[in-house]
């Protein structure tokens, strides 16, 4: 599954997915005689784009924000500040009959194939049900579709599957079947949230170059969201890694993978196990633990847990994403 | 080596309604003193049926087929209740699966590890129990002022390391880690696995790491055995296993794992599913997903057998390679088949 390497950094036309500035805030409270009302910011102030043809990595610890800026791409909940433009279409502001198309070329593949599929529906029900929805062709039609989606997931035969239910179905087989529906109404964008973290590993590879391949013969670019550097190293053209709410670093996987440039990249991918005795790691050069980014202070967000902070990482507000070279993009004082 | 736990023909059965579920068959495998044995295998492959075994914690729909589980030369299943009840945490203590959702909510950490000192060694008094809870708890690396705090109180990681303190309570000879860090984030499974790493060295306990993650797996075991449909396929010291691994199984399941270092390698995908346990195939239960397959594969079960030092594989056709893993990768992504070369 060896990518070729990506083309040059394309004009702004060539991003199927555009994120600027996005923030979504989420109100908590804290204390209960005085009662404060706090804003977790989950996303603050991200951007980046996604070429189109391109799968495109965002990694990063649990909590840090990748799903939520998932489901925000594919407008299952609304932004608090930012914009985000598929297609060149703000997709905050998309209405009406246009929304309906948009649902059609956004789609989303979830991490769980045990929670994600209604165990009441069998497997025609469940792939047809986004053709039903969307009130795309007639029963027949619809069947050879379905069938043909079924083929192209290796659900094979798909007859002998058509009306089988998901619990009858292996975890592959079902995230198999999740992302047949996700494929049917032919998006052109495809958010995937874990969609292998709950594999096991024979199964897992299998996954991934269906994806691979999908994406070869359908054009079809996606998000993946993964918290598995190694998994996204293998399947993204360019990764950008995120920590509580900010993207720290932008580049190409094999860039992020082999010269980390954020002491946080740096820390996550040397805390990464490798299949080898004989290689000892050295210690990640990071403190503390994870916190939550509530009402954060205007410093960077990394501060407390950067072996390489200075006076001017908490003085200043948190570092914006600067171009270091030719499509790679790191956010640090330091640097 | 002073042996300190033995598993021998071991064999174990679920009742289903369906049928016996072969959950557990013919695994054989000793342990030594101060030893950390890393069992790896995907899931269903009957790890943590073994795990339940050894702790004699299995539900009422299993039965013992045959063979027996040794510890410290004495048979687990002819020991009564009581002579149980006192192996468990003190001589074998176990860290579950899931961890964090293991601590009781209504009770302060603190108090639940007290509970489980005093239940355990009656002569211990509270305030004794108390004053081990605090030094576990700075070996682990919790903060003291934590040790009356809810669970609710701690995050993920720390649930996890105040586990670990439970399992270390009462100085267990051997500690049984079920996928101690699955659910946590890299760099957090990064600090606990060292922690307990550092910690068993300096007390010589013996572990049994237990996780579907080959990485995690080498990183912190002497010895690894490989696990298989309810068999075990290859057993060897951690530096056989992963450089020269014999069973085309093992080869695979390291050939699927993408890594960090290095060059990008094609992965490999393992055709076809685990079998179901309630009717394997006849054979080598590998056979059907395997490449090398023979004749014999389809009619025989190989036989467990020492193929190195130390080093053990159920396969009749074990992968023979000469040069390095790294080699051995890059000819397969020529698209030779692993070892060919070499053998017939």
């Amino acid at each position: 599954m060896v990518l070729p390497a990506t083309p040059d950094m394309p004009d702004a036309d060539d991003a199927i997915l555009r994120v600027e500035r996005l923030s979504k805030y989420y109100p908590v409270s804290r204390g209960f005689f005085q009662r404060r009302h706090l804003l977790l910011h989950a996303v603050d102030d991200a951007s980046f784009e996604v070429r189109r043809g391109e799968v495109s990595g965002l990694v990063g610890e649990s909590g840090c924000g990748k799903t939520t800026t998932g489901r925000l791409i594919a407008r299952l909940i609304l932004p608090t500040a930012g914009r985000i433009f598929v297609d060149n279409a703000d997709v905050s502001k998309i209405q009406g009959s246009d929304l309906v198309e948009f649902r059609q070329k956004v789609q989303m593949i979830f991490q769980d194939p045990y929670e994600s599929l209604d165990p009441r529906m069998t497997i025609f029900d469940i792939v047809t049900e986004p053709l039903n929805v969307n009130g795309i062709g007639n029963l027949e039609e619809r069947e050879e579709r379905v069938a043909e989606m079924l083929s192209l997931v290796g659900i094979t035969p798909p007859s002998a599957f058509l009306f089988r239910f998901p619990h009858e179905l292996s975890g592959g087989q079902r995230q198999r079947v999740a992302i047949a529906r996700a494929l049917v109404v032919n998006p052109t964008f495809v958010v995937a949230d874990e969609p292998t973290s709950m594999l096991d590993v024979s199964i897992r590879t299998g996954v991934m170059k269906l994806l691979a391949q999908l994406r070869e013969d359908l054009g079809i670019s996606y998000l993946y969201i993964t918290h598995d550097l190694a998994v996204a190293r293998y399947l993204c053209d360019r990764i950008a890694v995120m920590y509580l709410g900010k993207i720290v670093e932008m580049g190409t996987a094999e860039e992020i993978v082999k010269e980390p440039l954020h002491p946080y990249t740096r820390a996550l991918i040397s805390a990464v196990p490798v299949p080898d005795p004989a290689i000892r790691r050295p210690v990640p050069n990071i403190k503390g633990g994870l916190s939550k980014p509530i009402n954060p202070l205007p410093r960077c967000r990394f501060y407390e847990r950067c072996p390489d902070a200075r006076g001017v990482c908490a003085d200043q507000n948190h570092p914006e994403l600067k171009e270091v070279s030719g499509g790679r993009f790191v956010a640090c004082h330091v640097l | 080596m002073d042996t300190l736990l033995k598993l021998d023909d071991f064999t174990m059965h679920y009742r289903t309604k369906a049928g016996w579920v072969q959950a557990v068959d013919g695994v054989t495998l000793s342990l030594a003193r101060g030893q950390a044995l890393g069992l790896v295998g995907e899931s269903g492959c009957g790890k943590t049926s073994v795990a339940m075994s050894i702790m004699k914690l299995l539900p009422y729909n299993s039965k013992v087929v045959r063979g027996r589980i040794l510890f410290e030369d004495r048979d687990i299943y002819s020991m009564s209740d009581e002579e149980v009840r006192r192996m468990r945490w003190k001589g074998i203590a176990m860290i579950f699966q899931a961890a964090m959702n293991s601590l009781n909510p209504v009770y302060r950490v603190g108090n639940q590890i007290v509970e489980a000192i005093v239940t355990h060694e009656p002569e211990t008094s509270e305030r004794e129990a108390r004053e081990r809870v605090a030094s576990l708890f700075e070996l682990v690396g919790i903060p003291k002022e934590r040790v009356d705090h809810y669970p609710h109180e701690y995050s993920g990681g720390m649930k996890q390391r105040a586990v670990i303190a439970m399992a270390l309570a009462c100085n267990p000879k051997l500690v049984i880690a079920d996928e101690p860090t699955t659910a946590l984030d890299v760099i957090v499974q990064d600090k606990i696995l060292r922690e307990i790493d550092q910690i068993r060295r300096k007390i010589n306990m013996s572990m049994i790491y237990i996780s579907h993650d080959v990485s995690v797996i080498a990183e912190v075991s002497d010895v690894v055995a490989v696990m298989y449909a309810g068999k075990l396929v290859e057993m060897g010291p951690a530096d056989n296993v992963f450089k020269k691994p014999r069973h085309p199984y093992t080869c695979g399941l390291m050939m699927a794992y993408p890594s960090i270092l290095g060059d990008k390698h094609e992965l490999a995908t393992i055709p076809g599913e685990p079998p179901n346990l309630l009717d394997p195939p006849a054979g080598c239960r590998f056979h059907p997903r395997c490449d090398r397959a023979s004749v014999e594969c389809r009619e025989a079960d190989p036989v467990w057998r020492a193929v190195a030092e130390g080093h053990y594989t159920a396969c009749h056709n074990p992968v023979e390679i000469t040069g390095t893993w790294s080699e051995a990768v890059k000819a397969l992504n020529g698209g030779e088949r692993l070892g060919a070369s070499s053998n017939a």
